[in-house]
């Protein structure tokens, strides 16, 4: 059964103060239930992610008690691809006809900290300060620059594309543009990665209304088809973060088996899609994505950033918010942030970054901790 | 005040000539680093104690160029020392991650030699020298030096 997606609602990303988690997200869902002109006593069923809530399902004090299965899911930076995966899939068990995928979190400011225990990492690779998500991300830059001929200017032009797509977005945290050479200037924090290439952790919430494709014009005159969503996790080999060590033999990372996998229940493929939303928790991370997700060779990044393919009025947008960079990262609502994105840009409702030509596909890919990975293919 | 390393079985200690102490499979013949006891590859529970070669290559780099968040446990705030991080491909059968004890990018490139050695990173709450394991930049070889002297 084809699955729809009949309502987007987000509260803002960024830093709100008091309010709570739990109330960005009320506010998300409010919003996906008047985009699809219904209330939340028609919601059969919720699927909620967040990493610093433990319960996100307690949303419903602020919107009813009405007594629908609410399941809340975790799975790292691809939280909101697990929560939409399941909300999709119970649309497809036919028992119900229509539900919610709502992320929200509010993480305190600067890098996550954890007990690598529970990655099955040892107690002294955080004790002397290698249990860190950033060096990873270093590292995997650093070595696909090097293999593929990719410079530190290709990186800031990724970094200043999503600053200069986030000041169009009145709901990103980060909305000045910053230039390639302040990119480039800010100190490194993990070689060849500088402060303003890294995305930072922040506040938000999302939400997502889904019915069968047969029951969508009930909603909308513009609904938008959700043709797949896939969650694949790392296998052995993988180059992947919060590994004290890998094998000799070397295997392509989640997203590619994720991405694979997208394409295939779509029967769509990269050079169908029209706009693009990856992981950018750095600006080498959104490199790498570009070719993992199949939409260029790796090291044709080096000329696609600089023509300024990947721009809005390119034939590749990617992250025409301004992506996780200028959004920054609420774990629970990042992939449906994303998700947003799309459907604006697919019923041409995106605005002043609206990507040209009437775009039918888009496409989604969320990637994190410990080798995660999720993606969505959306057309109208 | 002694010196003691920053957990038991990780490396060999005290040594001259510290080696990794890692795991073979004996189904499959995978090697992990630190040990552990079942196979990631094969699912065997049969791993023995598998000591590491001491010398390597580097397979990926970056810096750390910021006091990490806790549960680091070394200096912090002004006392902090940056230090590189790196994958080291050891004896063609494993890849460890470890720090470097060099952090100049201008002094580090990929498939470099590299050799373990042990470094102090802090003081423990009895006043003792906590190290733990490190690659440094290989003395050169004889023919290194050969060609250097030409020049």
């Amino acid at each position: 059964m084809d699955v729809a997606i009949v309502g987007v609602g987000l509260h803002p990303f960024g830093r709100f103060g008091d309010t709570t988690a739990i109330e960005m997200g009320a506010v998300a869902i409010r919003k996906a239930l008047a985009d699809a002109g219904v209330e939340w006593k028609d919601i059969e069923f919720a699927f909620a992610g967040s990493y610093e809530v433990d319960n996100p399902d307690a949303v419903v004090a602020l919107m009813g008690l009405t007594g629908i299965p609410f399941t809340d899911v975790y799975n790292g930076c691809a939280t909101a691809a697990s929560a939409l995966t399941l909300a999709a899939n119970t649309i497809r068990l036919g028992e119900s006809r229509l539900g919610i995928a709502v992320g929200m979190d509010k993480h305190p400011p600067g890098a996550f900290g954890a007990d690598p225990r529970l990655y099955a990492c040892p107690e002294w690779y955080g004790d002397v300060g290698q249990f860190v998500t950033t060096k990873f991300f270093g590292m995997k830059i650093n070595k696909y620059m090097h293999d593929h001929g990719i410079s530190e200017r290709t990186l800031a032009r990724a970094a200043a594309k999503n600053y200069r797509n986030g000041s169009l977005n009145e709901n990103a945290f980060r909305r000045k543009p910053l230039s390639e050479d302040e990119i480039l200037g800010s100190p490194y924090l993990n070689y060849p990665l500088t402060q303003y290439m890294f995305c930072s952790p922040d506040e938000g919430a999302a939400a997502v209304i889904l019915c069968p494709a047969e029951d969508a014009h009930k909603y909308t005159s513009t609904p938008i088809y959700l043709r797949a969503t896939t969650v694949r996790t790392r296998r052995l080999g993988a180059f992947e973060v919060h590994h004290p060590w890998l094998p000799i033999e070397e295997t392509v990372g989640p997203t590619v088996d994720a991405s694979r996998a997208a394409y295939e229940m779509a029967g769509i493929g990269p050079d169908d899609v029209d706009v693009i939303q990856l992981q950018d928790t750095d600006a080498g991370a959104e490199i790498i994505h570009l070719a993992e997700n199949g939409f260029c060779a790796d090291g044709d990044q080096e000329q696609l950033y600089a023509d300024g393919a990947t721009e809005i009025d390119g034939p590749l947008p990617v992250n025409t918010d301004g992506g996780l960079i200028a959004n920054g990262e609420p774990v629970g609502a990042s992939g449906l942030r994303q998700i947003h994105e799309i459907v604006l840009q697919l019923r041409g409702q995106a605005g002043d970054r609206q990507v040209p030509g009437d775009p039918r596909v888009g496409y989604t890919q969320l990637y994190g901790a410990p080798g995660t990975a999720g993606v969505s293919i959306l057309t109208r | 005040m002694a010196t003691v390393p920053v957990a038991e079985g990780v490396f060999t200690f005290p040594s001259d000539d510290p080696q990794l102490i890692g795991s073979r499979c004996a189904d499959c013949g995978m090697v992990t680093f630190p040990a552990q006891g079942s196979c990631p590859r094969c699912g065997s529970t049969g791993m023995e104690e598998h000591l590491l070669a001491r010398r390597g290559s580097l397979w990926a780099w970056t810096t750390q160029s910021f006091p990490p968040p806790p549960p680091y446990a070394g200096p912090a705030g002004k006392d902090f020392v940056p230090f590189g991080v790196g994958y080291v491909v050891l004896g063609d059968e494993v890849k460890v991650e470890a720090r470097l004890t060099e952090h100049d990018p201008e002094k580090l490139a990929h498939g470099m030699e590299v050799e373990l050695v042990l470094v102090p990173f802090r003081t423990d709450d009895d006043g003792n020298e906590v190290v733990t394991f490190a690659f440094r930049p290989a003395a050169p070889g004889p023919h290194a030096a050969h060609q250097r002297g030409r020049q």
